[in-house]
């Protein structure tokens, strides 16, 4: 929905006039805020203090918020700046450890497996024998699952600004992205999930012969989940909404770069009525938390989004210790196809929020541009002037489009991207460099003249670095689409029906999106083919992530029917 | 479905009130007292009876054709009686597995096997069945031969089954729905149900026809191509059985078949990059490595069927001589050689002594001998490895001080038989009652209450399956519940028709097959979207 919210926009304001699509008319602000990225000179201005206090920096297991048990912490840095913001409690091993024993027992022993999906009243009575008469003793449950999320969504609401303001002080993405589209959604998906938990049906089956045959869709257990850093909030809600729908608990492992919202939103989630242990958080590194997830004996299922570097680590991981079922959402490479007959302007407008939305950080980010050569030089030269009007800076500031990258390892890895473009011999047609000298800004970067074989062509560049490629027919734009290890999404921008047909069955990817891009509403299952991951989040085949299918049968005597 | 009907032929023997095992006896009495022998005689084996079928097939079929390894190698096929061979049968390696890939690929992403209506694609399926109906007799004689199982099971129960799964499969093919989605705005959703690719298939020596349905059926209703690797026990019937499939008319590469090892070519094909989805049916520890070589190369999807140490558990109300009878099927079916097999017999204490002294007598009475005979219940252990194994087992358990009720020996002094062995006095902490065994081997440990039972029968690596004794609603509907493992089965045991999911819980595996869950196994999810101008509602 975040994009999906930006992408109606898009739309609206593509539809209402051919304007294309800005902030700067909506906001006053933005010219005393906001500079191209080709202002290069300018000095940055005085970083904005973010509107929010950051209240916990400790674990949250089993119910409280504890340091890690080694006493370590970790610093959390403003991408603005590369100031510290806080220290953050280190997890290790044996704070995974702890939090696996405290969701082990809340499923083993605790209530939430056993609550209802659902109940009206707070109290409710059952019939019981007692001394050999029947009476009713009445039976408090605690808080059922659907409502206690129900209330946490309500609570998002209620803490829109301050957790939009801790989202992007730790990842530098536009404060209006956070607080109009991402908090909105983190609600809206909980929501989703909340009416998802007494709507888990199994089947009865037809047998053969004289049997009664049901199914049993059960929660597995223990779920290990590792967000990564790109979209923290909207990723715990993928893997929190459905785990806790199906009733799971859960060890929720937050990316090192961005640890701070998770714990706000866990503590509204224990406000909510949570019981204790259901959801437990540790803050820490991959090669230490992480690993220690993926490869405990006492995790019934792992989910990772992030790399497909990491997720093959993940999945070896799990191999290894106690086969437990990996949902995997990793990389991807995703074309953006732009056919001859496509509305141009609105093209060069979503090409454009394809891969550069959340400062390129997104994994289905559209980071190859194809454009049929008929529309090829019009294309290139709009979409460079669309990108030379991105509005590049602080983030907190109203208007701004675009952020710093979230750390300096990514900045790195992106200028070292964009200095192969240039040596590989791709046309510059805009950026190129970092935006400022504070922070990681980049400038938002457009090549045209790429080639399939260059490396911006085909590795995960995860940056402002739009990369423009020339085709001549739909059989070759579908071979050379399909022609990366990567499946995770593609855009399809036609006017013809035989075309969009065409290409939705052939492009091998988990999302098409025809004439749109970035839509994700909650019931859209997202995840990718080959090399980009295995299952699907969100939608209703996100809840087979979370449940066991147990047959049962019992053989049946004198059936009226089989 | 074999089991089934194995299970119904015991239960009308039981609503007749005539207990099987009499039965059963009376009738080899009649026909078979000649050749058969309960495991206790000790004269030796009489003649091998030869089986009434040709070996005509030993070479990898390939794009549409039997062809010989890249290699030129060949390895012999034993038979489970003697150990003697019964064909050379070409070894296929890396390469083959290279060259039967780039057929599947050539047939998923040319054609024409996606590219068909379903419809069509159900047509060959059903043309199949009926080829396997049609040729039930030999493939049922090939199998028996190369497994050593019963030729009456494999006749009578799993060939039939092998007909009725990818009937069943057929029916799916034209029946593969996605779904439209609501949106939020003004977006119309669908989703595609789409065939995954090629799929590698690796399959086991324990039922070798009955799990190349179980993969094969939903691999191809789905639009799948197939590079599928037998058990290098077990080679024979999957090659007569893609003959069948040609004849029935499906199109070269679509199925391809190598025979081969485990460490050559399957995990080459596990590890191939070319290959878009893994299924693999066999023991844990494989199932490790293969997930494993998943993970290092392109993270192809994997479905595993693993081990078990299934609870069978006898409450006080039960039936006795019925949970004695299904308690002896569930784990002797198929020389114990099953993966869901009842190898952790529970009963409660004030039932105990009577079963175990039942399930002593049923075990000293099963019928033991050449698989080819009639009336046999029991014929060989497939290879001298997993004789050995077994045999190992049985001293374990004397050495940990089970204590031995009957068998714990070898039958006759060829092949691979072995005596049903019973053991009883087993305690949780013995081998015998944490290790996968996949022999004659039934082991009785003794309980109080429910929550112990259900304590105990949890607390394994394993969670396959359960069978579960009892006349309490209550009782079964809390068992059911509480026990983590993929199947229960209340009052019957291994029943295994095709609309049942089948699968593991924890380190019993991953995913489901049969049923209508077995489809998510081949298809990828694709969501598309597209904006709506004007919409009459959303």
């Amino acid at each position: 929905m975040a994009s999906r919210r930006v992408s109606s926009l898009l739309s609206r304001s593509l539809m209402s006039s051919s304007s294309p699509f800005s902030l700067r008319g909506k906001d006053p602000l933005m010219n005393r805020g906001a500079r191209r990225y080709s202002n290069l000179a300018a000095s940055l201005e005085d970083t904005i203090t973010p509107p929010v206090k950051v209240e916990q920096t400790q674990l949250l297991i089993n119910g409280k918020f504890v340091d890690s048990a080694s006493g370590k912490t970790f610093p959390t840095l403003d991408p603005r700046t590369g100031e510290v913001i806080a220290q953050v409690a280190e997890g290790d091993v044996e704070d995974v450890n702890r939090a696996v024993v405290a969701a082990r027992k809340a499923f083993d022993e605790g209530p939430w497996p056993r609550m209802t999906a659902y109940v009206n009243q707070k109290k409710s009575f059952l019939y019981v024998f007692k001394d050999l008469t029947l009476t009713h003793v009445w039976i408090r449950f605690l808080q059922e699952r659907s409502k206690i999320l129900f209330r946490f969504a309500d609570l998002i609401e209620k803490h829109n600004d301050e957790i939009a303001a801790l989202e992007t002080w730790d990842n530098g993405k536009p404060y209006e992205q956070s607080a109009k589209i991402e908090v909105p959604m983190l609600a809206r998906v909980f929501r989703y999930y909340a009416g998802w938990a007494d709507k888990i049906h199994g089947m009865t089956v037809p047998g053969d012969g004289s049997h009664h045959v049901q199914t049993l869709h059960e929660p597995i257990g223990v779920a290990g989940q590792i967000i990564p850093w790109n979209f923290p909030l909207l990723m715990l809600s993928w893997k929190l909404g459905p785990a806790l729908a199906c009733g799971n608990t859960v060890v929720l492992k937050t990316a090192e770069q961005t640890p701070l919202s998770a714990l706000l939103v866990g503590r509204l989630l224990h406000e909510a009525g949570l019981p204790e242990g259901v959801v437990n958080i540790v803050s820490g590194f991959g090669p230490t938390a992480g690993a220690a997830i993926a490869s405990h004996m006492d995790i019934d299922k792992v989910a990772f989004t992030g790399s497909t570097d990491v997720g093959k680590i993940i999945l070896e991981l799990a191999s290894k210790s106690n086969l437990k079922a990996v949902t995997l959402e990793l990389g991807g490479k995703s074309p953006f196809i732009v056919c001859e007959d496509a509305d141009v302007d609105q093209a060069v407008e979503m090409a454009h929020f394809a891969l550069f939305f959340n400062q390129g950080q997104c994994c289905c980010a559209g980071s190859r541009t194809f454009v049929h050569e008929r529309v090829y030089d019009e294309f290139v030269e709009k979409a460079k002037a669309r990108a030379i009007n991105r509005a590049v800076g602080d983030p907190f500031k109203s208007g701004i489009e675009q952020g710093p990258q979230v750390d300096s390892e990514q900045f790195e890895k992106i200028l070292k991207y964009i200095r192969h473009g240039v040596d590989s011999g791709a046309t510059l047609q805009a950026g190129g460099d970092r935006h400022g000298s504070k922070g990681y800004y980049i400038q938002p970067t457009v090549f045209s003249d790429v080639k399939d074989d260059m490396l911006i062509a085909k590795d995960e560049i995860f940056g402002p670095v739009q990369t423009i490629l020339k085709f001549k027919n739909l059989d070759e734009v579908i071979a050379r689409a399909n022609n990366s290890r990567y499946g995770l999404a593609a855009g399809v921008f036609t006017q013809n029906l035989d075309t969009a047909n065409r290409l939705m069955r052939a492009l091998r990817v988990g999302s098409v999106w025809i004439n749109c891009f970035d839509v994700f509403d909650a019931t859209i299952p997202f995840g990718g083919y080959k090399m980009s991951g295995i299952g699907r989040e969100k939608g209703i085949y996100s809840l087979n992530n979370y449940l066991q299918v147990k047959a049962v049968v019992t053989s049946i005597k004198n059936p009226a029917w089989l | 479905m074999a089991a089934r009907r194995v299970s119904s032929l015991l239960s009308r023997s039981f609503s007749a009130s005539s207990p099987f095992l009499s039965r059963s006896q009376g009738r080899n009495l009649n026909n078979g007292s000649r050749i058969v022998r309960r495991f206790g005689t000790s004269s030796a084996a009489e003649e091998v009876i030869s089986p009434s079928v040709q070996v005509s097939y030993t070479k990898l079929l390939i794009d549409g054709n039997f062809v010989d390894a890249a290699s030129g190698k060949t390895f012999p096929t034993l038979d489970p009686r003697t150990g003697e061979v019964i064909a050379h049968v070409a070894e296929g390696d890396a390469e083959d597995i290279n060259r039967a890939v780039k057929a599947a690929r050539k047939a998923f992403d040319e054609g024409p096997w996606p590219k068909m209506t379903a419809y069509e694609r159900s047509r060959v399926m059903l043309r199949f069945a009926d080829l396997v109906e049609k040729h039930s007799e030999e493939l049922a004689a090939l199998e028996s031969w190369d497994n050593g199982k019963t030729y009456e099971q494999a006749l009578t129960a799993e060939i039939p089954m092998v007909a009725r799964l990818f009937r069943y499969y057929a029916g799916w093919a034209d029946k593969i729905h996605g779904l439209t989605v609501p949106a939020d705005g003004n977006y119309h959703v669908q989703t595609l149900h789409e065939p995954i690719g090629v799929a590698g298939q690796i399959i086991p020596w324990n039922f070798p026809l009955l799990m190349f349905a179980w993969k094969v059926g939903p691999a191809l209703a789905c639009g799948n191509t197939i590079v599928l690797k037998t058990a290098e026990q077990t080679p024979l019937t999957a090659f007569y059985v893609g003959k069948l499939f040609l004849e029935a008319g499906l199109p070269p590469g679509v199925l391809n078949i190598v025979s081969g090892f485990g460490a050559t070519a399957g995990a080459s094909l596990a590890s191939h990059m070319d290959v878009d989805k893994l299924a693999f049916t066999g023991s844990t520890d494989t199932g490790k490595v293969i997930l494993g070589l998943a993970a290092n190369s392109n993270l192809k999807p994997v479905t595993l069927e693993l081990g078990g140490k299934s609870p069978f558990i006898v409450f006080e109300d039960a039936d006795i001589d019925k949970a004695v009878e299904l308690a002896h099927f569930a784990l002797f079916f198929n020389q114990g050689q099953c993966c869901c097999a009842g190898s952790r017999t529970y009963v409660h204490e004030k039932v105990y002594d009577e079963f175990v002294e039942k399930a002593k007598a049923r075990a000293l009475k099963r019928v033991v001998g050449d698989p080819f005979k009639k009336g046999i219940e029991q014929g060989p252990q497939v290879d001298s490895k997993q004789f050995e194994k077994v045999m190992k087992y049985i001293r374990s358990g004397v050495e940990s001080n089970a204590t031995l009720e009957c068998g714990g020996g070898q039958v006759g002094d060829r092949g691979y038989f072995i005596q049903p062995t019973v053991f009883s006095n087993v305690k949780d902490d013995m081998l015998i009652a944490q290790d996968e065994i996949f022999g004659p081997v039934q082991s009785i440990l003794k309980f109080s209450d429910v929550d112990e039972v259900i304590k105990r029968a949890n607390d394994t690596r394993y969670g396959l399956a359960a069978g579960v004794f009892t006349k309490s609603l209550d009782t079964a509907n809390r068992v059911s519940r509480a026990l983590k493992a993929g199947t229960v089965w209340v009052n019957c045991f291994d029943v295994f028709d095709a609309a049942i999911p089948f699968g593991g819980y924890k380190m019993s595996g991953n995913g489901r097959e049969k049923g209508i869950y077995s489809l998510n196994n081949y298809l990828q999810v694709k969501a598309v979207v597209t904006p709506l101008n004007n919409p009459a509602w959303i």
